[in-house]
């Protein structure tokens, strides 16, 4: 009996001693890792929407958004970063689309964990920059081993396929949530 | 412990006799997994010695008063909480790294260098000895994960720490970067060590034969004399 409060001593008060190092350390910590965050995003909304000044947070839907704007407070469109599941894992992409939805801007991969050197290749900007200006309507397709001759196709990734189709599907996902957010909108606008 | 080493011998053990990697073997999973680069190697070696320094201290102190029958529990404790700190403070401060290492950092919790290192070592030793113990073992893995990390980088992209090194026309291997390269290096970098081990081995074994074929020459005269 005696072993057995011993035993149960000692683990509680390392308990103890630990969290409470622990909770102090969080208490510092917290606001730089948010910062570094926020941050992050902020860099990313600059790069898909190059020509934006300012942007802000839409609060009024379930995912993250954001609007921008240009200088003199004109909506130039939206920034939505959005995920999915990749080759070997999840993607994260933020993407920039003009205000009637129809038109994308830009893209960048924030996040993913593809094969080094063939799947990482959705990061670099010879993928990247196909989707400047790229038609979403009705949605983007890929085409693989010829050049997209379509205003709404992208070249996949030779050796990376799975990891380019991914890619391409993340966004149009992330593009039907917002259509039909913003058709909600109209409906109770009207 | 029958045999105390010198303070110095507790250091410099983890260093190659008692190497983590390439004599022990331990702690294979962040060793194989995370050695892409050369940076990530030192950061995650950095990280692990900084969680086994400060667990060993910990250990050694109340290593009298942890019943044994909750020992390993105790252990894991104190480990889950140095690792903690860790991740935190890298996310807060070095955002990008902590990305890099990715899982690999709160994976140190049940790196089994650590957790060995405290049963079998830091619970029977005194507070300086465990120390120095951890700072050998931790600069021994940071070699290891130092090369290997180089290896892969300077083959699988043809850099070192982010500056180039191979000539512009040498094509990387992008098998060094894959999974693959770090059981082929690890293999390679292995089997060195140990021939050199067997090489110094065979040398002393001769020296000694020839030593004591000396002797007995030299008695002999001596007898003839």
């Amino acid at each position: 009996m005696k072993l057995v409060i011993h035993m149960l001593v000692t683990l509680t008060v390392i308990g103890i001693i630990s969290g409470a190092l622990l909770s102090t350390i969080n208490g510092w910590a917290a606001p730089k890792i948010e910062a570094n965050r926020i941050a992050e995003t902020e860099r990313a909304i600059f790069v898909v929407q190059a020509n934006a000044k300012n942007y802000k947070k839409v609060e009024d839907v379930d995912f993250e958004l954001y609007e921008v704007f240009d200088d003199n407070d004109n909506s130039l469109g939206f920034a939505m970063p959005f995920e999915g599941n990749g080759f070997q894992g999840k993607i994260r992409l933020i993407v920039g689309i003009d205000k009637d939805l129809s038109n994308m801007i830009g893209l960048e991969v924030l996040e993913q964990v593809e094969t080094p050197g063939l799947g990482t290749k959705v990061t670099e900007k010879p993928f990247t920059d196909q989707f400047k200006n790229l038609l979403v309507t009705p949605k983007i397709n890929w085409v693989k081993g010829v050049k997209p001759d379509e205003p709404n196709e992208v070249q996949a990734i030779t050796g990376a396929t799975i990891s380019s189709k991914s890619v391409v599907k993340i966004i149009n996902d992330g593009i039907n949530k917002l259509r039909s957010e913003k058709l909600m909108e109209q409906k109770v606008e009207q | 412990m029958n045999s105390k080493k010198s303070l110095y011998g507790e250091f410099i053990k983890g260093l190659w006799e008692n190497n983590p990697i390439f004599k022990q073997v331990l702690g294979m999973c962040p060793t194989l997994a995370v050695t892409v680069s050369a940076i990530n190697g030192i950061a995650m070696a950095l990280a692990t010695t900084f969680v086994l320094v400060f667990s060993s201290l910990i250990v050694s102190i109340i290593r009298n008063l942890i019943p044994t029958q909750v020992r390993i529990a105790a252990y894991i404790l104190i480990i889950a909480t140095f690792v903690t700190i860790v991740d935190l403070v890298m996310k807060a401060q070095f955002p990008e790294l902590s990305k890099a290492l990715g899982p690999y950092i709160p994976l140190i919790v049940v790196n089994c260098l650590i957790l060995g290192r405290q049963e079998a070592f830091s619970s029977k030793n005194s507070v300086v000895r465990s120390v120095l113990d951890a700072l050998g073992m931790g600069l021994g893995f940071l070699m290891a994960l130092f090369v290997l990390g180089g290896i892969r980088e300077i083959l699988g992209s043809r850099t070192l720490l982010g500056f180039q090194v191979m000539p512009g026309f040498y094509e990387p291997w992008l098998i060094m970067i894959l999974p693959a390269g770090a059981f082929l290096t690890l293999g390679l970098l292995m089997g060195m060590s140990n021939a050199y081990a067997e090489h110094k081995k065979t040398i002393e074994k001769d020296q000694i034969v020839k030593d004591y074929l000396m002797t007995k020459e030299s008695l002999k005269a001596e007898q003839g004399s």
